[in-house]
């Protein structure tokens, strides 16, 4: 825990040194009889940010209340988590191409499969359910229309029958 | 009398077909999402929210107060039930309600905690009806110096009452209101961190997108690692002769039970303090005037019915500073503030004198939403048991596609989705590492706020910083939020005094 306690520290430092670098495009000082300039609000609050995790860091050297324990509490779990978000990750970026439908069929099946050890009968149940429900919820209730990618060609018959 | 009057008007809205249906609807999802372990009142708001667009404004906002209210009663089934709280809030009715059920005394345990939670519910709806118009007439005074010192206060409270790492909440607070910095400055309409022009950030960050990152991705990631193992769930028999004891039951405890919901809805108020310091809060002193304290955490119905007083009434607590100052008293009425924003109703106190049929509507609508969970509760109950047997893989993988899909509905960019999946595990990361979340999402929600409004008392001042400290209300405020921010530092001293070694004699 001290490792990622003194990681996350260091990770939040470096945030708040670019939100400066960043906020420094604005006036960060004190324009003449209207208060701070546009850039001051981040900038500064960046400034706290960084002498707070920079204290956080500097503690963890100088006192170790954590010490001997493992990176992580649960480390074991780090694989499953690390699944989870890639296939988050690779779901999110195949919507662009193979669209939002057939990305979560993709993402159900292998979550349901993989991760959960289901049966095909739950599995075959959820994977197909889903899809007609988002349809009908998001693009024939609420008029939103998902991105399709390559499969928009065979969405256009139902289109006309629902619009 | 007054009240009364405006009251009545708001239940004309309130009891309109629709709102009736979306009140049962909104209390029967929030109690199945509360029961839910892991899942409770924030992240059934922050997964619904982007849902709602199909119903008026109005509605909508019923509809989410009516799932914060449900799952604020759901929240009880899982820890007495299964042992494991369904949100933070219902820890303390873990300690009786658990061995309750083990004993075979479930079902007596969910009558007890749903008729708490309706006591709870209903007494702070009444003290709610009773402060709210005085509390906004008093704040229609505030200009943005009182704005601003009323903001910071609010932050400071969780400095000095969150019990959370100071320097960890600190870096939140600041984390929050710079993420909400993103986007155009709203006084000269520059771009700022719009991270080498990324044309996604031009409209800011949402503070639904961190919401449903750290709610819902966040929390997806959270549960899986603690609850790999499926926990037993204890059966619940009900027979009518539970329900006639467990109300029988209940009558002796209204000292417990107004006490709590007294205690609830004002500790609920604090934006640091809310539900679940409020719950504890209200354990403790039941079991310290209890006759037989010894009994409490061995299955003592009071042990159930004290914390689910204070934890309903204190959701409602929450509710009103939010819907009269405009400032929210949890993460939850957070992201109701927000929703009322993204719907063109600006809270606040002229929310009370433009919107009086919303306002009016709302307050009744609690009312009903009370009566609603109560009943539906109850009816329920063989159905969470099924409910609760589900395995959470299954539950994982809906809550993460219902955070693609509401990350990509409001807006339309698939930018938002990354965002989502981005805060979904920083803040896994964050949490683990014992950092609070909580005034993160408050920050990005109040950051607007707060910066528009300091920035206006300086204009209108002409840059004169005594501005804030020479109107009697904001040095109020201002005095109080230098007392909070200095509490850790004075609690930091006096524990190093006393444990100095004692002088000898």
């Amino acid at each position: 825990m001290l490792a990622a306690d003194r990681l996350i520290a260091l990770a939040l430092m470096g945030l708040s040194l670019y939100f400066m670098w960043y906020a420094k495009a604005l006036p960060i000082g004190w324009v003449a009889a209207s208060g701070p300039g546009g850039g001051a609000f981040p900038f500064w609050l960046s400034a706290i940010m960084l002498a707070a995790s920079s204290l956080i860091l500097l503690r963890s050297f100088i006192s170790h209340p954590h010490e001997g324990e493992k990176f992580f509490p649960d480390a074991d779990a780090i694989p499953q988590i690390a699944g989870v978000v890639a296939l988050l990750v690779a779901t999110i970026a195949v919507i662009p191409f193979i669209g939002t439908y057939l990305a979560l069929i993709a993402f159900l099946f292998i979550y349901l499969k993989f991760f959960g050890h289901h049966g095909w009968m739950l599995i075959g149940i959820l994977t197909l359910a889903t899809p007609v429900v988002v349809f009908f919820f998001f693009e024939v209730t609420l008029k939103i229309l998902l991105p399709k990618g390559w499969t928009e060609p065979f969405f256009i018959p139902l289109y006309a029958m629902f619009f | 009398m007054e009240v009364l009057a405006l009251l009545a008007d708001g239940f004309a809205t309130s009891l309109t077909p629709l709102n009736i249906m979306i009140v049962i609807l909104g209390v029967t999802a929030g109690l199945f999402i509360g029961a839910m372990p892991g899942l409770g009142s924030v992240n059934g708001v922050a997964l619904v929210l982007p849902l709602t667009f199909i119903v008026p404004p109005t509605s909508a906002i019923i509809l989410l107060a009516a799932i914060y209210y449900g799952a604020m009663y759901g929240g009880a089934v899982s820890s007495i039930l299964l042992g494991i709280p369904g949100a933070s809030t219902a820890v303390a009715t873990t300690f009786d309600g658990r061995p309750m059920a083990l004993q075979g005394k479930a079902g007596l345990a969910l009558i007890a905690a749903a008729v708490a939670s309706f006591v709870g519910g209903t007494i702070s709806v009444i003290l709610f009806t009773i402060f709210a118009a005085p509390l906004a007439e008093l704040a229609l005074k505030f200009g943005p110096a009182e704005e601003f010192a009323l903001v910071l206060l609010a932050f400071t409270t969780f400095v000095g009452l969150g019990g959370d790492d100071t320097l960890k909440t600190i870096v939140m607070i600041c984390l929050g209101l710079v993420l909400s910095t993103v986007g155009l400055d709203m006084i000269s309409g520059q771009p700022r961190l719009i991270f080498g022009d990324i044309p996604g950030f031009y409209s800011g960050i949402s503070f639904l997108v961190l919401a449903i990152g750290v709610y819902g991705v966040g929390e997806v990631l959270y549960t899986i690692e603690t609850s790999r193992i499926s926990p037993a769930v204890s059966t619940a028999r009900l027979r009518m002769r539970d329900l006639i004891d467990g109300i029988r039951q209940m009558n002796r405890m209204w000292k417990t039970m107004s006490f709590g919901s007294v205690l609830g809805f004002f500790v609920g108020m604090l934006p640091a303090a809310g539900a679940t310091p409020a719950s504890l809060m209200s354990y403790g002193l039941a079991r310290t005037f209890s006759k037989k304290p010894e009994t409490f955490g061995k299955g003592n119905i009071e042990g159930v019915a004290a914390p689910e007083t204070a934890n309903n009434a204190a959701s409602t607590g929450s509710l009103l500073p939010m819907l009269t100052l405009g400032i929210p008293g949890s993460p939850t009425t957070a992201l109701l503030l927000g929703g009322m924003v993204m719907w063109g109703l600006m809270p606040g106190p002229m929310l009370f004198i433009e919107q009086q049929d919303f306002v009016w509507g709302l307050i009744s609508s609690l009312y009903t939403a009370n009566l609603a969970a109560v009943l539906i509760n109850i009816a329920l109950i063989p159905l969470f048991v099924w409910a609760l047997r589900m395995p959470f893989s299954v539950l994982c993988a809906m809550v993460l596609v219902l955070c693609i899909l509401g990350g990509y509905a409001p807006s339309q960019k698939l930018h938002d989705v990354w965002l989502i999946a981005l805060f979904g595990v920083a803040g896994y990361m964050l949490r683990k590492a014992d950092y609070p979340l909580a005034p993160l999402v408050l920050a990005l929600v109040l950051g607007p706020l707060m910066e528009k409004s300091f920035r206006q008392a300086l204009i209108s001042a002409q840059g004169d910083v005594t501005f804030f400290i020479s109107r009697p209300l904001s040095a109020t405020f201002l005095a109080l939020a230098a007392i909070f921010f200095a509490l850790p530092l004075i609690k930091m001293l006096h524990r190093r005094i006393a444990k100095r070694p004692a002088p000898a004699e």
